[in-house]
């Protein structure tokens, strides 16, 4: 059994004494016999080599050989080396949030770094310390607009990523929030169905550019609208694609979130990832979550401290702007640290290699199956002759993931296959996968 | 430190993109495309490491520091948990792998499954689901369910009690699940005032918020009797896990009558913190509850697969994008995999020998609320030092300067300067006696040289920030 209390028997009895208690046992007292646990039946413990080897075992059993060519809002990006090292430095991932600001100003800084490149890549001004996922994120802002034009209802493209869609319903269901879900045109927004349902009883419009199906699109002139209805605009983004595609805050947005998992961060069978928010100076005071400010010390010293803590739980309790305390940090530190090593030309690059490849692919698969029209950037929807769930099991058996069968979560959708295609993806790759798709269908 | 857009120098790179086609911006039409640059800075990979490296160096952590952190649990993370985190097959994983086929995801789903059931055998839970991020995100869970189950019965509910002693998340929580609060007072041992809590009760609450152990570092003797009064009213009972740390083996929340409970796996699970996080706030439920708990719920078949079960009748949706923080929950697997029973019984023995330890070499320098056994931390005040107008805040920044993290300070709320300290157990005598020495020496400053204790700290690289400054004239970006 592995162990981590470094108590000798001497040490304990001399503590006990120091206490004056007669036994470990006594140190329990309060606690009432017939509270005892009914059970405790676990197993006995393993040593560090045969924990690991089950885990390894685990491991190995999850089928992860497969090329992937399935995105859905979460992607098969390259994390370079020095993103793992910088993120493995324990004085960051063992310390607590940085409520100590004099011993904790690496990990302001690199928060307050943070904030600056979300700002900067969102064409946006303020950005919070990190959410959770780009599903919380959903909810937190449309929370924010409810908070800041006093109305409750909702308007959502069905091009938002269904699974965000899931836990903005369900966070509502005891409050006296209206979600109304507008049906897209096929794969994309339906302006005319959202442009009857913009008046003054909505609280938010929420959109997303690239939709789930892949779609890329400009919602200026929705947020033009939103505008003269003091409708809060929302715009659920893809970071990687920011690196090519028109930004939240050249549409006009005042609110964008994402999930970062792009940004440095491994698919890890869901998480953690991490919950972008980012939005214009108005909001500042209505954001949930953390953010750090930068101030000066006693000295006149620049320095950094989490601030505007007054809109948090741990000070306004039921009033608080949100309840998230713990966020996603440790990971908002690996998306900085992507960003940093990035840099300008190359995040440039990377996003346009996205285009390309995704560019490529859709060509190829076009030849001989129908793709579904619009402009993309890294993922496409393909229509199949029949159902898209059985062509992926088909897929898999010559090692793809082919793709996400659209009825998943649009069961009107059942031969639509939605494809994305990453940096990672070699033309060989590509043009491979695209004679086993031929030879599938 | 200079931020790191003062150390761009224009056509630096930290990667190779690789080859790429200009022309591929053509599959976009110029209205789609961005027209002003990223401003992302322009370093090497050198610059970037050391910069950030730099930056680590400034931080204090469990790994570099004694952390007694009350409430936080900064134990030690042992490195076998990270290592299990980053094996290949779980993080290459896809999350829509299990979606589209969950024969491709099963060492994933078997890890879900497990601790799962581990959990509830330390619980005493009938059901755990692994989606919620974080504690926070777990409290706002339970009182989702706990509004689905009284809207399916039909119960009129308005209202979550909440001790006014409970970490801030708890109203919070309750609040974005749509309740009011009402707030009952704590009596003079450091728990729930029984005779408040009869008195506010009426059929309108929904339920009760509680941690056990108190935030105070102390057994809710009572918490039978909160049990019989929540029950009479149909509320139903949540457990904070916060402070789980301190009773592993000694007290499930199931076998006291929880209907919910949630588990901050960062803290007795080990996983670490991550300067803020990503935590994992895992929720179990009782047998009133499972028709409610969100889906997939990962089952296993009569094969012995893993699968994904959609078929929770009541369900209330879901939470989180797929399975929570999966990364996170892998680490406190390994963990419990490690400890097994009887390490997870010594794990909290020690906690509480720990906190006991220091309470006891302490109560002569520190005003101490509730003088009686603690559990795995000690709530102490500056009351003592205020006398001489030095407060908890200046304690803390003193223990800074002595190369130690300080204690939580300012919480719970109802301890007037409160200094909440929770050792762990994975810290051994001689630590805690450096600690002990070093708040004797600051106690005895206090009295002598108040000053010195109030200017601390004065051996890091800033001294105290201008915190009001912060919050006037914001400034959230570098540039």
């Amino acid at each position: 059994m592995a162990k981590f209390t470094p108590h000798t028997e001497n040490e304990i009895k001399e503590m006990l004494s120091d206490i004056g208690a007669q036994s470990m046992g006594s140190l329990f007292s309060d606690i009432p016999g017939p509270l005892k646990p009914k059970s405790f039946n676990l197993p006995e413990g393993m040593t560090e080599y045969e924990a690991l080897s089950r885990l390894t075992t685990l491991s190995a059993s999850n089928e992860t050989g497969r090329i992937l060519f399935m995105g859905g809002g979460f992607y098969d990006h390259f994390i370079p080396a020095a993103v793992d090292a910088v993120s493995s430095r324990a004085e960051f991932y063992t310390a607590y949030t940085p409520y100590q600001p004099e011993a904790s100003q690496g990990t302001l800084q690199a928060i307050f770094e943070y904030q600056t490149m979300i700002a900067k890549l969102t064409g946006l001004e303020v950005s919070n310390a990190s959410l959770y996922d780009g599903g919380t994120a959903i909810y937190e802002a449309a929370a924010m607009a409810i908070r800041t034009n006093g109305r409750s209802r909702i308007i959502i493209d069905a091009g938002v990523n269904p699974v965000y869609r899931k836990i903005l319903k369900t966070y509502v269901i005891n409050q006296d929030v209206d979600i109304i879900e507008a049906d897209l045109k096929d794969i994309s927004t339906d302006r005319e169905k959202i442009t009857a349902l913009l008046d003054e009883q909505a609280a938010a419009l929420i959109v997303q550019t690239p939709n789930y199906f892949g779609i890329a699109d400009d919602y200026t002139d929705l947020f033009k609208i939103c505008d003269e209805k003091g409708i809060t605009k929302i715009m659920v983004f893809y970071p990687m694609s920011l690196g090519v595609l028109k930004t939240p805050g050249e549409m006009g947005a005042d609110i964008a979130v994402a999930d970062g998992q792009s940004l440095g961060l491994p698919l890890s069978f869901g998480g953690p990832y991490l919950g972008i928010m980012v939005a214009s100076k108005g909001y500042v005071r209505k954001m949930p979550g953390r953010i750090v400010g930068e101030t000066l010390d006693r000295n006149k010293k620049k320095c950094y401290v989490l601030t505007l803590q007054a809109r948090e739980q741990h000070i306004r309790r039921e009033k608080a702007t949100s309840n998230i305390c713990s966020n996603q940090a440790l990971c908002a530190l690996r998306a900085v640290v992507y960003l940093s090593l990035m840099g300008k030309e190359g995040f440039r690059k990377i996003s346009l290699l996205n285009l390309e490849r995704a560019s490529y692919l859709k060509e190829k698969l076009g030849a001989f199956t129908e793709v579904k029209p619009g402009a993309t950037f890294n993922e496409f929807t393909v229509k199949l002759k029949g159902d898209a769930g059985e062509f992926v099991k088909k897929m898999e058996k010559k090692g793809y993931y082919a793709g996400i069968p659209a009825s998943i979560y649009y069961p009107d959708k059942k031969n639509y296959l939605i494809i994305a295609a990453t940096e990672k993806r070699t033309v060989v790759e590509i043009d491979n996968f695209a004679e086993a798709f031929k030879s599938a269908l | 430190m200079d931020n790191i857009f003062s150390k761009s120098v224009k056509g630096r790179s930290g990667v190779d993109a690789g080859k790429v086609n200009e022309k591929a911006m053509e599959a976009i039409p110029a209205s789609l495309r961005r027209a002003a640059e990223s401003g992302l800075p322009e370093l090497s990979e050198l610059d970037v490491v050391r910069h950030f490296t730099v930056l680590s160096q400034k931080n204090f952590s469990v790994d570099t520091h004694f952390y007694p952190l009350g409430s936080c649990t900064m134990k030690y993370n042992p490195k076998a948990n990270e290592a299990a985190a980053a094996l290949p097959g779980f993080t290459g994983l896809h999350p829509y792998t299990a979606l589209i086929d969950e024969e491709a995801a099963q060492g994933a789903l078997e890890v879900i499954y497990d601790i799962s059931r581990q959990l509830c055998e330390i619980t005493g839970m009938k059901r755990f689901t692994t989606q919620p991020y974080a504690g926070a995100h777990g409290e706002l869970l339970g009182i989702l369910l706990t509004a689905a189950y009284h809207r399916k019965k039909g119960n009129n509910k308005k209202y979550i009690v909440v001790p006014e002693s409970a970490h801030g998340t708890n109203p919070a929580s309750a609040a974005v699940a749509g309740y009011t609060i009402i707030t009952v007072a704590v009596d003079k041992e450091g728990g729930i005032d029984i005779d408040s809590l009869k008195e506010k009760m009426n059929d309108e609450v929904a339920g009760i918020m509680m941690t056990l152990p108190s935030t105070l570092g102390v057994f809710e003797k009572r918490i039978s009797e909160v049990v019989a009064i929540a029950k009479k009213y149909d509320a139903l009972m949540y457990y904070d896990g916060a402070n789980l740390n301190a009773i592993l083996g000694k007290l499930r929340p199931g076998d006291v009558g929880f209907d919910i409970v949630h588990i901050n796996l960062h803290k007795t699970f080990s996983t670490p913190h991550g300067g803020g996080g990503p935590g994992s706030g895992v929720v179990g439920v009782s047998e009133r509850l499972l028709d409610f708990l969100p889906v997939p719920v990962v089952a296993k078949d009569h094969t012995g697969r893993f699968i994904l079960d959609y078929s929770v009748k009541n369900s209330i949706g879901q939470v989180a994008s797929f399975f929570g923080n999966f990364g996170v929950i892998l680490k406190a697997y390994t963990y419990i995999l490690m400890l097994g029973r009887e390490g997870l019984i010594d794990l909290s023995e020690k906690a509480v020998l720990n906190a006991n330890y220091c309470m006891a070499k302490l109560k002569a320098f520190y005003d101490l609320p509730y003088d009686r056994v603690c559990m795995h931390e000690v709530v102490f005040t500056a009351k003592k030092q205020n006398a001489y107008g030095v407060h908890a805040t200046d304690i803390a920044k003193a223990l800074i300067d002595r190369g130690i993290h300080p204690p939580t300070i300012y919480f719970p709320l109802v301890v007037d300067e409160a200094i909440m300290i929770e050792p762990t157990e994975t810290e051994s005598k001689e630590t805690m006696d450096f600690f002990i020495e070093a708040m004797k020496e600051i106690a005895g400053l206090a009295q002598t040289d108040p000053e010195k204790i109030k200017n601390a700290p004065v051996t890091t690289e800033i001294s105290r920030p201008d915190e009001t400054k912060a919050a006037r004239d914001l400034k959230l970006t570098c540039f």
